[in-house]
């Protein structure tokens, strides 16, 4: 046991009635990569968050160095090596990528801050990533998977002994995740642990020493690398079977969706989406891959009417939505599930049944009144279609697990009775088991004449219920594949550099 | 799910309801001090006091909620004075003059309290300025537009004259129905009105829905920016009200008055529990905040504490009040 740093015994946390963590055992291997393997709401973040010293847990012990120890607070487990990459990034956009890695670390002289060092560090951290960014730009005018890498070097510039990754890969480009592989390989070599959890399974079986499964706040599993493969990973998270489904067996009907010449231009001045064309049928279901930046969000927020195109037209069943409002698309059958739930699919202040029928409020609404029992009928039906697992319809929005969450946006336009379901990401940050209920949800629309586009960065996820694959890249269709293409021929037309 | 509030309305009550504990609390201290306070007719006459800022502070929650602020409620309410003034002074047209009937007066200073409200929500709506600055320089403009007005005087003579058919215009402030003063009673539908609103029509959930996210909310077919227009034209014209309410009970109208009125206002909005950030909060929660800080005025008035201590007690309430709010919703997450 020498070789262990770190180490939780029997711990448990428990949220009033709820047990997130019910007695878990983890250790944490010197020099080696742990990956934490589970659904949302299985507990890693709460795991994590107790490693880290962001909360106590309500029994059981932490051993430091096979010592126990008791974390008053995360500065505190900081101290004692160990610093956490944060699932949501906790960056000030207003301030320099300098600024940001030393925020409240700044390195001080007699005279103040000592900006140059500063600076030099920061570049010094930004070769390691093989970033070419400069460390005064604003963090607010990067990307977003270059504000990870900024995340990333924050962390790193603080020399820990244990490094804590939640979810670190969920914005960068296949090559990005290459760099940090490499720079996660340098710091175990010097004697790092880190423990990383990710939903991209593959990518955390190509950089992990061990695995761990967590399922309803307990573990499931463990084992060495050398014994595991995705499959075991998969069968101990879900405990089931986890299928995401195939193409469903549908007559297509007419065309539902038709998008002519559709031209996006960017702030830039070059076109995010560029004389685009394409048409969906009733009862057809097709999956848009690209990369990030490719221009997957730009066309569908474009279709929806959040974005208004430099040229082009979209037709629903040959009706001209050119001129009409988010609202007026929606009423005509033309709903979008945006990728970013928090910040566009969910209002955080309202419960979950009236997030549920916000989209369908006119519904039920006779007079100048809602009817209270409509509305409670639409929201009893969306929790049921989309399977939402919640206390009920007056449970806060923010005590669902993200999957759930997800189920919810979803729900909100399904409930709009939609002709064309717009989905961008609709698996972003979910688990399997969220992913294969979303996937079969969508079957099931199909098979009643919806027709549906949803985008994704998983190539898997692209050959599960799609009848169509249609890969984009730079604004434009590169590529458009039938349900059986394999998978290396959807990755090299996107220009996934690992495909080639 | 209306099952499950009923039967945690009573515990909700007393959770988000710390406005309405200060409120009991300031009954009970002033009717010890004082023999005269805890009397009816004290209370009515408190009330008429609290329905100008009631008033308000109804317009100043619809605009909270939305996650905006209305600086300019105070202007405006002095503004509508001045001009319902003007009007009752008569119109000239040419070389004659004409006097408009007390309800002609009324309704045009409701639309142009509602034609000031609307600039606010045109310049938030449509050209992004940010609330803060768009009604703090619409306060300015329409405080001056009353100075010019009235050259800086105030008009003393709202009476009207019978054989003009223009009296009446002290009915507001003066007179009562069952012994209750009109302020009050305006200021009850009022109060019924929005709070159905809020609760019960899709517009109240669009504004809920705006405030909380309004991202979210455009994407799902929210008209977002019709209801910020709305909820800004709406304040408005319930300055305008409160303006007419206040002329009348003065029966003078002058382009001084309702200064830093938009600070009561929004004082009462979040002394009664809504979140400045938008999304949060109830037309009860805003009507008790501004009991609490009405009765508390009239009750230091009362007892004859200085004026000067006035102000400090009243700062000294809000942030009382605001921070048992903080301090509850922190130990309820802390759960």
């Amino acid at each position: 046991m020498s070789d262990v740093v770190l180490a939780a015994r029997n711990v448990a946390k428990s949220y009033g009635a709820v047990n997130a963590l019910k007695g878990v055992n983890f250790d944490i291997h010197r020099g080696q990569v742990t990956t934490l393997f589970g659904e949302n709401g299985a507990g890693k973040s709460t795991l994590m968050k107790i490693l880290s010293g962001v909360i106590q847990p309500t029994s059981g012990e932490i051993l430091l160095d096979g010592a126990p120890i008791a974390f008053e607070n995360a500065t505190h487990a900081r101290d004692k090596g160990i610093s956490i990459i944060h699932q949501e990034l906790s960056l000030a956009p207003n301030l320099s990528v300098r600024d940001n890695i030393f925020m409240g670390r700044e390195i001080r002289t007699a005279t103040g801050v000592d900006f140059a060092e500063e600076a030099r560090q920061a570049q010094a951290l930004m070769a390691e990533l093989e970033q070419d960014i400069d460390p005064l730009t604003l963090v607010g005018d990067l990307r977003l998977g270059q504000q990870q890498i900024v995340e990333i070097a924050r962390a790193l510039s603080v020399d820990s002994r244990i490094l804590i990754m939640d979810e670190p890969t969920s914005a960068l480009s296949a090559s990005e995740v290459e760099v940090l592989f490499k720079v996660i390989r340098d710091l175990t070599a010097k004697g790092v642990s880190i423990v990383y959890i990710s939903h991209h399974l593959e990518e955390a079986l190509q950089i992990t020493n061990h695995a761990v499964v967590l399922r309803d706040g307990t573990m499931t599993a463990y084992a060495p690398r050398r014994d595991i493969d995705l499959n075991w990973i998969v069968r101990n998270m879900v405990g089931e079977n986890y299928d995401l489904g195939s193409p469903p067996d549908v007559t297509f009907g007419p065309d539902a969706l038709t998008v002519q010449g559709l031209t996006l231009t960017g702030a830039g001045g070059f076109n995010l989406v560029d004389n685009l064309s394409l048409s969906v049928r009733k009862g057809e279901i097709v999956c848009i891959y690209g990369l990030m930046g490719a221009g997957r969000t730009e066309l569908l927020e474009t279709i929806a009417g959040r974005l208004r195109p430099k040229s082009g037209r979209v037709l629903l069943e040959g009706v001209e939505m050119g001129g009409l409002s988010i609202a007026e698309r929606i009423e005509t059958g033309l709903a979008l599930v945006p990728e970013d739930r928090q910040r566009d699919g969910l209002v955080q202040t309202m419960s979950v049944g009236q997030n549920l029928s916000l989209a369908s409020i006119l519904r039920f609404t006779r007079g100048l009144f809602t009817s209270r029992r409509a509305e409670r009928e639409i929201v009893e039906s969306s929790i049921r279609r989309v399977t939402v697992k919640t206390s009920g319809p007056g449970a806060a929005i923010g005590s669902l697990s993200g999957g759930n969450q997800q189920k919810v946006v979803i729900g909100k336009m399904m409930a709009t009775n939609p002709r064309v379901l717009l989905l961008d990401e609709p698996s972003r940050g979910i688990d399997i088991g969220a992913k294969a209920e979303v996937f079969r949800l969508l079957a099931e629309g199909a098979r009643q004449g919806l027709a549906v586009v949803y985008s994704t960065s998983e190539v898997a996820e692209c050959l599960s219920i799609a009848h169509r694959i249609i890969v984009m890249r730079k604004g434009r269709i590169v590529a458009e594949f039938g349900p059986d293409v394999a998978k290396e021929e959807i990755m090299a037309a996107s220009g996934e550099a690992k495909a080639a | 799910m209306s099952q499950k509030n009923q039967s945690f309305s009573l515990g909700r009550l007393l959770l988000e309801g710390r406005a309405f504990l200060a409120l009991i609390v300031i009954v009970a201290v002033f009717s010890w001090l004082s023999p005269n306070y805890f009397t009816l007719s004290n209370f009515l006459v408190m009330s008429s006091h609290v329905a100008i800022y009631g008033i308000l502070a109804i317009g100043m929650l619809l605009v909270i909620l939305t996650g905006g602020i209305d600086l300019s409620v105070g202007s405006v309410l002095a503004f509508s004075g001045v001009m319902a003034g003007a009007m009752m002074q008569g119109v000239e047209v040419g070389t004659s003059v004409f006097y408009l009937p007390v309800w002609g007066v009324v309704v045009l200073t409701l639309a142009l309290g509602g034609l000031i409200g609307a600039v606010n929500g045109v310049l938030v709506a449509f050209f992004r300025v940010p609330a803060f600055v768009a009604t703090l320089g619409v306060m300015y403009v329409a405080r001056g537009i009353g100075l010019l007005q009235t050259n800086g005087l105030t008009y003393n003579n709202l009476a009207g004259k019978p054989e003009l058919g223009n009296t009446g215009f002290d009915w507001l402030g003066f007179n009562r129905i069952e012994g209750v003063p009109i302020s009050v009673i305006v200021l009850v539908v009022l109060a019924v009105v929005f709070a159905v609103t809020l609760t019960r029509s899709a517009f109240g959930r669009w504004l809920y829905a705006t405030g909380g996210n309004a991202r979210a909310a455009d994407l799902s077919g929210v008209p977002v920016n019709f209801v910020l227009l709305t909820v800004y034209t709406l304040s408005g014209v319930l300055s305008a009200v409160a303006g007419l309410v206040l002329s009348s009970q003065l029966t003078s109208a002058g382009p001084t008055a309702g200064t830093t009125y938009e600070l009561t206002a929004i004082a009462a909005v979040v002394v009664g529990g809504a979140a400045l950030s938008g999304g949060r909060g109830t037309v009860q929660g805003t009507m008790l905040g501004a009991f609490v800080i009405g009765f508390l005025a009239d009750g230091l008035v009362i007892v004859g504490v200085s004026p000067y201590w006035q102000t400090v007690f009243t700062g000294a309430v809000i942030v009382l009040a605001v921070l048992l709010n903080s301090l509850g919703s922190a130990s309820a997450r802390g759960r």
